[in-house]
């Protein structure tokens, strides 16, 4: 090796790449974290055509760049690219492996991670150094209710797939440069043993919902369709998205697509309003990376109203009857 | 082929809308926490009992033997959940509960589950698993068992067929629909999406506890190696947790609907007015008191 300083690598996760900004986002953290162990941040990256990316990941924070760039690797492929990372991981030896919890992220990871004989924590949403040197990984369980610290004490590399949206990109900068090292593909790399027979772009069900700063949540607690229907004026007047639990699509005062839960989507709204709702892990899943949470439940004892920022014990109908003028109120006044 | 071999691993989870955690310890009272079949399992024990009957359709009657063996790792009392597999449908199960297996991270689960299949079931055809349990979410035993089988793998299968030696795929990853195809033997992962999981007869729940196929293996009999203690073997180590809603101030409001909201915006409007990216103070209007 060049130098012995402890390597942190990116995988760099292209694919979708104007939604998907996760790998530029791990690159920024593995800067910010790469002081405390003398790290140089590495990005490997395996595809075909890939220049842009490895000129992209330069600019984005990435001081060395691993390529493999060959016809051979024109799709994303479970098999090829776990055999080409455990094969330079083992070559190079990182301290530090981090992968966006990308669908492909989170199928790839654990399979380098196995075949490397190491820990792996999945979806993280925090990465620290502590003390001893080591990588403190915050990940969620229990739909979010829980989070838990985790290290890797003594296998290496230590490593961790992380939540898209968690950290801020370091603004492009042309005037960064990476060196670039690339690497051949091997001429021993083994069958592909799954056949991609048809891959079709499904360009993103809308990601409103999920992108939304304000999101309206309604359950069954709101009554009926035309109370439910009440919510999309106050999602209107705030900027905001209705989302909903199954009972509400089942009783069809919403469409499916918006579910809110383990079965539907996924929310992170800076403001969370919550009518008529239990909390059932189901949903609640979806919604604890909430900023802020207001409840409203004729049940004070529901799980939501436990874990809201603000409960509020009244008839949900009522609420949102009462903020909807309120806000019409404030907003003319203004 | 005259006899197919699939394979579900199930876990059981907490039933966690009433989380037992404790505050003052910070740890989760996982004894106090009822259990239930992971869903995501659930759905992927449907599958298998799906393509069961598609299968068992085509076949010529009588012809092929398709057999579901259901496999759980975790305490005695995990075997519940192996009952519950065998009154939907599956037709025998394996409990591996041993003081050495616990505390095993998704690295060392999936060698475990990878050695009672090896042992039991050598000649397996399909491994059905969750794409992410409940309770830990990590969505990474699964591959890492097919890793630790040294078989194919698909995560997210929303839709499968098995033809000749061979299966078919429809999944969705990343905005990308895919149909794949593998050969046999394969392990595949389900999400809680397609597959929604019959109902479990009552009567039939009360025979699989009375009857029923399932057996219990311990770490010696699935030729674990000796030194092998789950706990210590996991390279992951958990630090610390805690429960990020235990530590918001949860304020309470109460009374009729115009004066909460009124104490709402009071304490608030800067926060809702924030999200909203729209200003929502009162210039020339009194401020209610
Ligand atoms: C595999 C699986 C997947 C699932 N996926 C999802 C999912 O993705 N999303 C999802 O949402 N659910 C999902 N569910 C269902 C989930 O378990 C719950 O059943 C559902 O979230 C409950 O919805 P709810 O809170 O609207 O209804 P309920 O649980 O019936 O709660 C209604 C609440 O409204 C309150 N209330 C009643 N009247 C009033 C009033 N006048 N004013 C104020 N409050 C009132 C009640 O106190 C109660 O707390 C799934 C279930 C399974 C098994
Ligand atoms: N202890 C276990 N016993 C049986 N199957 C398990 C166990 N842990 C995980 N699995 C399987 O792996 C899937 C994903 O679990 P996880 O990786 O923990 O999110 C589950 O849905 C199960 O199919």
């Amino acid at each position: 090796m060049a130098d012995k300083r402890n390597e942190i690598w990116v995988f760099g996760d292209y694919r979708n790449y104007f939604q998907n900004r996760v790998t530029l986002q791990l690159l920024a953290r593995a800067n910010a974290i790469a002081p405390a162990i003398d790290g140089l941040v590495c990005a490997v990256v395996l595809g075909h055509d890939v220049g842009e990316y490895v000129w992209e990941y330069g600019a984005h924070g990435a001081d060395r760049i691993y390529v493999t760039d060959h016809p051979d690797l024109k799709t994303y492929s479970g098999d090829l690219y776990t055999h080409l990372m455990v094969k330079l991981a083992e070559e190079k030896r990182p301290e530090i492996i981090l992968i966006g919890a990308t669908d492909f992220g989170r199928e790839f990871g654990p399979r380098v991670a196995k075949r490397l004989e190491t820990g792996l924590t999945a979806d993280c949403v925090g990465l620290e150094i502590n003390r001893d040197g080591l990588l403190v990984q915050t990940a969620p369980g229990f739909g979010g209710n829980l989070l838990a610290e985790i290290v890797t004490p003594k296998a290496r590399p230590q490593m961790a797939t992380v939540r898209p949206g968690i950290f801020q990109e370091i603004p492009h900068d042309d005037d960064r440069k990476a060196e670039v090292i690339e690497i051949p593909l091997p001429p021993d790399i083994p069958r592909d043993r799954v056949r991609l027979l048809r891959c079709e772009y499904r360009p993103g069900r809308d990601q409103c919902l999920e992108d939304a700063r304000v999101v309206i949540c309604g359950g069954r607690g709101m009554g009926s369709k035309s109370k439910f229907k009440k919510l999309f004026e106050l999602a209107r007047l705030l900027n905001g998205e209705v989302g909903a639990t199954r009972p509400v699509i089942y009783s069809r005062w919403a469409d499916h697509e918006a579910l809110v839960g383990q079965a539907g989507r996924q929310v992170k709204p800076r403001l969370l309003f919550s009518f008529g709702i239990s909390g059932a892990i189901q949903h609640t899943a979806a919604v604890t990376d909430a900023e802020f949470i207001i409840a409203v439940n004729k049940n004070p004892h529901a799980t939501m109203m436990k874990m809201a920022d603000v409960a509020i014990a009244a008839d949900a109908n009522q609420v949102c009857t009462a903020l909807i003028k309120e806000l019409k109120r404030r907003l003319k006044s203004s | 082929m005259d006899k197919i071999e699939l394979i579900v691993c199930i876990k059981q989870v907490p039933l966690v809308s009433e989380l037992p955690w404790d505050p003052k310890t910070k740890t989760l009272r996982r004894e106090m926490a009822e259990g239930m079949m992971d869903p995501a399992a659930k759905h992927a024990l449907e599958a298998a009992l799906q393509i069961r009957k598609v299968m068992e359709e085509k076949a010529v009657a009588g012809k092929k033997k398709i057999r579901i063996t259901v496999i759980t790792m975790g305490p005695p009392m995990s075997e519940e959940v192996l009952r519950e597999a065998l009154a939907m449908g599956a037709d025998s199960g394996v409990l591996l509960t041993d003081p050495r297996m616990a505390g095993a991270d998704t690295l060392i689960t999936s060698k475990i589950l990878g050695a009672a299949i090896k042992k039991v079931r050598p000649d397996f055809d399909l491994v059905f698993c969750g794409s992410a349990a409940s309770d830990s979410e990590t969505g990474q035993v699964g591959p890492q068992l097919a890793e630790e089988l040294d078989v194919p793998a698909a995560a997210y299968v929303e839709r499968l067929d098995i033809e000749n030696g061979h299966i078919r795929i429809q999944r969705l990853c990343d905005n990308f629909l895919e149909t794949l195809e593998m050969d046999l033997p394969a392990l595949v992962t389900i999400p809680p999406r397609t597959f929604f999981p019959r109902h479990v007869p009552l009567g039939g729940l009360q025979q699989s506890f009375e009857g029923g196929d399932v057996r219990t293996l311990l770490a010696a009999d699935i030729a674990l190696s000796p030194d092998l203690y789950a706990a210590k073997a996991s390279p992951t180590k958990i630090v610390n947790v805690f429960s990020p809603t235990a530590e918001k101030e949860n304020i309470r409001l109460r009374g009729a609907a115009k004066k909460v909201v009124e104490e709402l915006f009071r304490r608030f409007e800067d926060r809702i007015g924030g999200a909203a990216g729209k200003d929502l103070k009162i210039s020339d209007l009194k401020i209610p008191e």
